[in-house]
């Protein structure tokens, strides 16, 4: 008797982003990254193809460190508040993309204008060539004056800029038909709603291939399974064939970490769990590779030691091409 | 949902005038209406328009072919003018309909498989169309019989358990669910399931009002596809939210757009 075929059949397929420009297309950066791609569900390599790795982005930022982990802080610390330096070096830590935040434009810090901010990404654009992530504050009035700004800094640059959310999304997808760049869209932990995102930037004009997804991030720990489901359920839907749920994920879970007491405890309050210099990028890169099992296609780091440790979990798990 | 649209018809005034004078611009107008509309195929039916029914047939398919690269549905009880269309026409195609007689199935099958064409088959017999669930669910089981022997994929095979008006017959529609659930039940793999939608509200008053409440209810019940006007929105509407009902497509704020702009 054949043995029956129990392979899964699949009408879609994650749709192929590429961010960056080089010269050829442009723009200046040293190479481009493009990531989804696949046919089938996460890992399963005996039956679909996974043309491109997932890639990983260090964060940088416009703002303060104040809050960041003490284990990622040691590394930026020498680099924060020159750009470029830092730009550079997380290329040298081997970063596949920049995520440039741009805190300081915020409220609550110092407000920094949307021109300053512009020059902010001219002068990482400058300092390195990598493909560029830029994020904005959480604000919708503070984002839409300073992410347009920045967008048309980096014009032609093909960069992924977010996030737009539900309410708040015309003028930065307007920016972004504008200037050439990708689209990160925004909604927390809700598939419906990432759906309606994806609809409502379809009708101002952007192209769902252009279209990367946000479902927010949560650390491992501290409502990480909310966000899993959440991917995993729109990758069923896309993969089904439903084309407004094919876009590939980002998870931006460097700033999440230090939400987290088992990274964050030092080892005086926690002498059982070991050295918290270990213990933290672990905890940042088991978080990322936890995302990985559920389909995201774009990590934002913040220590380059669990930039190393995701991308060799990466390189050991990945489906062969 | 695989919405055949039903529009491309000669028993319509305008598009018997318009085979009869050999004028496509109404042809392509509803083609182009009904797949904005929602429709993913094109129900082409020469009606009793005064020509060969075969010229006519081959001239509605050259007429859609130059609107359209969507399937196109021959719907013609002539197996010969069935024929003649499955070699002219280039689009996808689904031929409408076989009954459930053993040999007419044969030939069907034969020439969907020889064509890599769609069939869908009544549960219709030499002695009409039954008026009771088991009849119609005993008809399921020879089409899907024959049409494994013949070689036909069940992806390819659409069963229309024959829906008959509500103001004459008001058992049926009651009764067709209770087909559509257990003929569900019997198949592993299961083929499809369509209806003629319109059927149900024939000579009716409230069309559009019996047509959407029926959707609602097929779907529930295992309907996957419909020979239906796809220029009613109310209706088309109606079946994307029966559809979403049944999580057949994920929910968002928008998603008769969604459902839509999936196309």
């Amino acid at each position: 008797m054949a043995i029956p075929d129990v392979k899964e059949k699949l009408s879609g397929k994650v749709n192929e982003v590429t961010i960056g420009a080089t010269s050829d297309d442009g723009g200046s950066r040293s190479k481009v990254v493009t990531i989804g791609g696949e046919d089938g569900y996460p890992m399963c390599g005996f039956e679909a193809d996974y043309p491109n790795k997932p890639a990983v982005a260090l964060e940088l930022t416009n703002g303060s460190i104040e809050d960041w982990h003490p284990e990622a802080k040691k590394h930026v610390e020498d680099l924060a508040g020159d750009l470029g330096k830092w730009a550079a070096q997380c290329e040298e830590w081997g970063a596949d993309l920049l995520c440039l935040h741009l805190d300081a434009a915020s409220s609550s810090a110092e407000g920094r204008s949307a021109d300053d901010c512009a020059e902010d990404v001219e002068e990482v654009l400058e300092a390195s060539g990598l493909p560029l992530v830029i994020w904005g504050v959480d604000e919708d009035d503070v984002d839409n004056e300073v992410l347009p700004a920045c967008s048309q800094a980096a014009q032609g640059e093909n960069c992924l800029i977010g996030t737009a959310k539900e309410d708040n999304y015309r003028t930065l997808a307007a920016a972004c038909l504008a200037d050439g760049h990708k689209i990160i869209g925004e909604a927390p932990s809700d598939i419906n709603l990432s759906k309606q995102v994806h609809i409502l930037l379809k009708d101002v004009g952007m192209k769902l291939e252009d279209m990367v997804m946000h479902p927010t991030t949560g650390a491992l720990g501290f409502g990480m399974i909310y966000i899993y489901t959440t991917i995993e359920r729109g990758r069923i839907a896309g993969l089904d064939g439903d084309q407004l749920l094919q876009q590939p994920v980002v998870v931006n879970l460097g700033k999440e970490i230090g939400r987290v007491k088992r990274a964050t405890l030092s080892e005086d309050q926690a002498p059982e769990w070991g050295p918290r210099s270990v213990r933290a990028p672990l905890w940042e890169a088991a978080t990322a590779v936890s995302y990985l099992e559920a389909g995201a296609n774009l990590f934002i780091l913040r220590n380059p030691e669990a930039l190393d440790q995701t991308k060799t979990a990466i390189d050991n798990m990945w489906p062969e091409a | 949902m695989f919405v055949i649209g039903e529009r491309i018809n000669g028993m319509f005034t305008e598009v018997k005038k318009a085979i009869e004078s050999r004028d496509k611009g109404p042809i392509k107008d509803l083609a182009e209406r009904q797949l904005e509309g929602g429709a993913d195929c094109l129900d082409l039916n020469v009606g009793p328009s005064k020509g060969g029914d075969i010229d006519n047939m081959l001239w509605l398919i050259e007429a859609a072919q130059e609107a359209t690269d969507a399937p196109l549905c021959i719907d013609t009880a002539k197996q010969e003018v069935m024929e003649k269309a499955l070699e002219a026409v280039e689009n996808p195609v689904v031929m409408n309909s076989s009954k459930a007689i053993e040999e007419q199935l044969e030939n069907y099958v034969a020439l969907a498989t020889e064509h890599d064409a769609q069939l869908i088959a009544l549960t219709i017999d030499k002695s009409g169309v039954p008026s009771d669930v088991d009849g119609r669910v005993g008809m399921a089981a020879t089409i899907v019989t024959k049409a494994m022997e013949g070689g036909l994929d069940m992806d390819d095979l659409y069963i229309d358990p024959v829906i008959l008006p509500v103001n004459v017959a008001p058992k049926q529609p009651r009764r067709v669910i209770e087909a559509l659930r257990q003929m569900k039940i019997i198949t592993d793999p299961a083929p499809n399931f369509i209806l003629g939608l319109s059927n149900v509200s024939q000579n009716c008053k409230e069309r559009s009002l019996l047509n959407s409440g029926y959707v609602s209810m097929a779907v529930e019940a295992g309907l996957n596809a419909a020979i239906m006007d796809a220029l009613d929105e109310d209706l088309m509407n109606a079946a994307i939210t029966a559809e979403v009902l049944m999580e057949k497509h994920l929910y968002c704020d928008d998603y008769i757009n969604a459902y839509l702009s999936n196309k």
